[in-house]
């Protein structure tokens, strides 16, 4: 990995109203560190594509908000002179221009001499493997093709930060998987400041230093994807990153009262009603007798690395259990299952 | 399908075809052949000539040529105006853009003639003004104007000039550098479709040329109200011949000069 480039990013008060009076951000505060990649995630409406464009410059936040680029204040600075690289969903390429144009635009614009240009643009055709296209027309690049010429023209004037909105949104499946791995070693190799905007949760895991969870025009949670995964701090993060059961129960003596038995809670949990949060996958089958917490198969399905049972009777809902692929168990079954108290995250109550 | 559906077809076609030729192909070619007739009432057995089509040049090439400068003045000043003003009111929207359009779409709506006189009401003070040919060309890009920003709007719609345009500005490129490097390359054809109806328009525009011009500013089609009302009708269809010879080339060049911009760059 390289030294860290371009510049730190602030986001201090921002909101954004707009002209018909919707409010699509609340006042939202974020820090970006030099060379750190942040991606911004949650469904569609949360506020995350408006963020982007307040750090672009495409959208002017509301009053009181401001945007620093290191230490300038560049609120009032359009797009065009905030030096940003910007990968769009729909690429935005220049149906007008050939690839080689479309990546020297940019350099051409800042004056480059030809030589260099054409030196910079060749080692980006390389960077984002697109060798042997430089010459051809936009309409004759396949989707994938296009998503890194649009990433090569971004990173080709050395931006202070890249800027990404959807970039894998529209291209299919295997092909999106195949690019996000591409995606990821190139972030690194260029150390580049980088705020990626996605509402896929895999590919936030798969390419954020941090992310930001975002809901209903504010931020929900920061943090590190592991700290996301494992310690959401609201029924809504830990529902929308993975699976996840929530439980409502009530402690006591230290564990919750299912109605299928008890289930150990890690020490100093208070007694009373508390909400729960435990992932399929840290939650173990074993026998029925002598287990502390018992319920009945409702359905089994099998995935191939492993099964996802459907289990009721232990907890109010039914619980999704994910058990190894060897291990034989069918619907009606009695099984028993064990959970590490560590495994079980608490979260703040209250319906949500 | 059906030969019975097949047959209504061809005979729906059939109908058009005639009825196309009836109203559109049959008086255009009578008036033709009777601007080279000597006697059009003795009809084409009375000879054929050209003297009809000479006279008619040496009495009215000026009012031939001031159409051809003023529909490409007019041309000149619908691109000038239009072209950077549909984007503008493109990229900015909301409710003034909005407003803006309706505005100077309003002309389509209003008789020429209407328009006319409030031009003559408003700046026919300015004499100088008033006697040259400017007045007209005041008059037909007033005209022409919707269908240049309507043609080039449309582009901007299918091509999603927005992002292209936000694309640009990413890179750095300043208002006027999208514009010349990326908005007007991909809206070119918009632009020559505009092109091509500014210049039919203006070259075949007669209310408010009428009204607007003076003997000495004459344009083609005044000229040829003119000479139907004081000429012999061989002259009249004369013209009308002259008028066909100069603007079918020029359609058609323009037809194949559109079609090259489409196959050099076809629509997604």
């Amino acid at each position: 990995m390289t030294s860290a480039h371009g510049v730190t990013v602030r986001v201090e008060a921002c909101a954004k109203t707009f002209a018909d009076g919707t409010r699509a951000l609340e006042p939202v505060t974020l820090d970006i560190a030099r060379g750190e990649t942040v991606v911004l995630l949650g469904p569609s409406g949360c506020g995350k594509t408006t963020m982007l464009r307040i750090i672009a410059g495409l959208e002017q936040p509301d009053a009181g908000g401001r945007v620093l680029f290191g230490e300038a204040d560049v609120t009032r600075v359009p797009i065009e002179r905030r030096n940003v690289g910007m990968v769009f969903q729909s690429y935005a390429l220049f149906p007008n221009m050939t690839v080689a144009d479309n990546i020297g635009y940019g350099l051409k614009i800042r004056h480059v001499g030809a030589a260099e240009r054409k030196a910079r643009v060749a080692e980006l055709v390389a960077l984002t493997g697109i060798e042997g296209l430089e010459q051809r027309r936009v309409d004759q690049l396949s989707g994938g093709q296009r998503q890194r010429v649009a990433l090569a023209r971004a990173v080709a004037v050395r931006p202070s930060a890249l800027l990404l909105d959807e970039p894998l949104t529209a291209l299919d499946a295997a092909l999106r998987e195949r690019l996000r791995g591409e995606l990821d070693r190139l972030l690194r190799t260029l150390g580049i400041t980088t705020v990626y905007v996605t509402h896929d949760q895999a590919e936030a895991m798969a390419l954020g230093d941090r992310i930001v969870v975002m809901r209903r025009g504010a931020i929900a949670q920061t943090g590190t994807p592991r700290e996301i995964y494992f310690a959401p701090t609201s029924r809504f993060v830990a529902e929308f990153i993975g699976a996840a059961n929530i439980v409502e129960a009530e402690c006591v003596a230290g564990a919750l009262a299912l109605p299928g038995g008890r289930l150990p809670l890690a020490n100093g949990a208070a007694a009373g009603p508390v909400v729960a949060m435990i992932r399929p996958e840290s939650i173990a089958v074993a026998a029925p007798d002598g287990a502390s917490l018992t319920g009945s198969v409702d359905a089994v399905s099998f995935i191939g690395d492993r099964q996802r049972l459907t289990v009721s009777g232990a907890a109010p809902k039914p619980i999704l259990v994910d058990a190894p692929n060897s291990i034989e168990v069918k619907p009606g079954d009695r099984v028993g299952l064990a959970v590490d108290p560590a495994a079980v995250r608490l979260l703040p109550g209250g319906p949500t | 399908m059906s030969p019975m559906r097949d047959r209504l077809i061809f005979i729906a076609q059939l109908a058009f075809t005639l009825l196309v030729a009836a109203f559109l192909i049959v008086p255009a070619a009578l008036s033709i052949t009777a601007g080279v007739t000597v006697n059009y009432f003795r009809g084409v057995q009375s000879g054929l000539t050209l003297e009809w089509v000479v006279q008619v040049w040496e009495l009215y090439a000026d009012t031939i040529l001031r159409s051809f400068a003023i529909a490409l003045s007019t041309l000149g000043a619908t691109l000038a105006l239009g072209v950077p003003g549909a984007y503008s009111l493109y990229v900015r929207g909301g409710r003034l853009a909005r407003t803006i359009e309706e505005i100077i779409t309003l002309p389509l709506a209003i008789p020429g003639l209407a328009i006319a006189l409030a031009l003559l009401l408003a700046y026919g003070g300015f004499s100088d003004f008033r006697r040259s040919w400017l007045f007209i060309l005041a008059g037909h890009v007033i005209f022409t104007l919707p269908f240049m920003v309507r043609s080039v709007i449309a582009v901007f719609a299918a091509i999603d000039v927005k992002t292209l345009d936000e694309g640009a500005a990413s890179l750095g490129a300043s208002p006027w550098r999208r514009f010349r490097d990326v908005i007007v390359p991909n809206a070119r054809p918009g632009i020559l479709a505009g092109s091509l109806m500014v210049v039919t328009l203006s070259l075949g525009e007669f209310n408010v040329t009428w009204m607007l011009s003076t003997p000495l500013t004459k344009t083609l089609p005044v000229g040829l109200a003119d000479s139907y009302a004081s000429m012999r009708l061989e002259v009249a269809s004369a013209y009308t011949l002259v008028f066909f010879v100069m603007i079918i080339p020029l359609l058609v060049a323009m037809q194949v000069f559109a079609g090259w911009g489409a196959t050099a760059r076809p629509a997604r």
